[in-house]
């Protein structure tokens, strides 16, 4: 089946994408650019630098704006899925939603109404495992925005390496939050994976901090690291 | 007390996608329950139904219909004496087993459910997460268990739902249960919300 990918270049668009390349012919990635930093359904950190990883990927992007309002954000999403039919003809849509009702149900809905598939291969996960998972197969994932105690500045720019993923589920089971970000704990950037064609690297960037806990890494500049 | 539990995954063909997405969640639950086994297999496969304490067959995707095709595949269903638990696209199977029609009705959210009979899986008005596009009309050796909040007149969009006329209201079934045999049929999932109920049919 010829899909296209919701990707917001984060570890579970990437991770999910990877598992489902394994049965399907991944085609094009569509991302929603949001407006609004609160967004429900969409990842707006690293936004600006989501065309460098579709070259990594080698796969044309389709990106379409929205004020991020709810509700009406979704009308900018199912735009930009119906562009993805008509111009790459896609039968079915890839996410990389875990533990959302609420981004799920409205996935759903969005791919039944336009009668294509809805790929979820990351539904419901154990998250422990998701991590390791994301190790084992050599996802190179960048922390770049935190909104959450007891993250701080820190905690911005750290690979998630076996370290870095037993401080997560520390902090998660001590704090019940979500080890995987998934409550918008922390937002992540992937610069590489086995579907990558060449690594990125982070050559310059600032820590923008908006509270103790609340902050993100502004990208300035990346280079493409032949693997 | 141990036991050996078969979830049959539903989907179009053999270790899909959609096994993570369906199967998975409900392995991984039950996992966390001691004492109790599983096995995943596909409803294609050679399957010694014997070996097991308990069927859960799961759902599958929003546009996946293909077992509707290969029913002759769960005719286990009338013959086994264990207990079955049939989610979403499982209780779909379980009713066209029992000869009844499937129905259009589209409930894609977080809808209410109203317990109509008492039993042993869950009980009162609770919310679900439904993902369906048809619902079931209820074969003759079933009762209805559960049914949708939401009745036909109240939803104009939903003026193609199945409906089932009950104390003279039109009602929209999301769970049955088979009159005589420990066999159950949920239209909503479980596994994504109201986990216990999968546990308590585990410890029937």
């Amino acid at each position: 089946m010829r899909v296209g990918v919701l990707f917001s270049g984060g570890k579970d668009s990437n991770y999910a994408m990877y598992l489902a390349s394994k049965e399907h012919e991944i085609v094009c990635l569509i991302s929603i650019i949001s407006e609004n930093k609160e967004s429900y359904m969409f990842q707006t950190p690293g936004n600006d630098f989501l065309e460098v990883q579709a070259k990594a990927l080698n796969l044309p992007l389709i990106k379409v704006k929205t004020k991020g309002e709810k509700e009406i954000e979704l009308k900018d999403l199912k735009k930009a899925i119906k562009i993805a039919i008509k111009k790459y003809n896609i039968e079915g849509i890839i996410s990389g939603a875990i533990k959302s009702n609420y981004q799920s149900i409205r996935i759903q809905n969005i791919c039944n109404d336009l009668k294509i598939w809805s790929i979820n291969p990351l539904w419901q996960t154990n998250e422990k495992k998701y991590l390791d998972e994301l190790i084992k197969n050599k996802f190179e994932i960048k922390i770049i925005a935190i909104a959450s105690y007891p993250f701080t500045r820190d905690t911005l720019g750290k690979i998630i390496d076996e370290k870095t993923k037993y401080e997560i589920i520390n902090i998660s089971e001590k704090y019940k939050i979500s080890c995987v970000g998934e409550g918008g704990e922390f937002e992540t950037f992937v610069l590489n994976s086995p579907l990558f064609k060449h690594k990125l690297e982070i050559k310059e960037y600032d820590k923008i901090m908006e509270s103790e806990n609340c902050g993100f890494i502004q990208i300035k500049k990346i280079s493409e690291i032949k693997k | 007390m141990k036991q050996n539990i078969l979830i049959i995954d539903p989907s179009y063909k053999k270790n899909s996608i959609f096994k993570n997405e369906f199967c998975f969640p409900i392995a991984n639950m039950i996992k966390e329950i001691p004492n109790i086994t599983f096995e995943i297999k596909h409803y294609t496969e050679k399957i010694n139904y014997d070996e097991f304490d308990k069927i859960i067959i799961s759902g599958s995707a929003l546009k996946d219909f293909e077992y509707l095709n290969h029913l002759n595949k769960f005719e286990f269903i009338k013959t086994t004496n264990n207990p079955i638990l049939g989610i979403c696209a499982g209780m779909q199977i379980i009713a066209k087993i029992y000869e009844a029609k499937l129905k259009k009705c589209k409930e894609i959210e977080i809808t209410k459910t109203i317990t109509t009979k008492k039993n042993k899986l869950f009980s009162g008005e609770f919310d679900t997460y439904s993902i369906h596009n048809y619902s079931i009309y209820c074969p003759k050796e079933f009762e209805i268990i559960a049914k949708s909040k939401k009745v036909q007149s109240l939803v104009s969009e939903y003026s193609t739902c199945s409906v089932f006329f009950l104390k003279n209201s039109k009602i929209i079934i999301h769970a049955i249960k088979h009159k005589k045999k420990e066999i159950y049929g949920v239209l909503f999932h479980p596994e994504v919300k109201n986990k216990e109920i999968i546990e308590n049919f585990i410890n029937l």
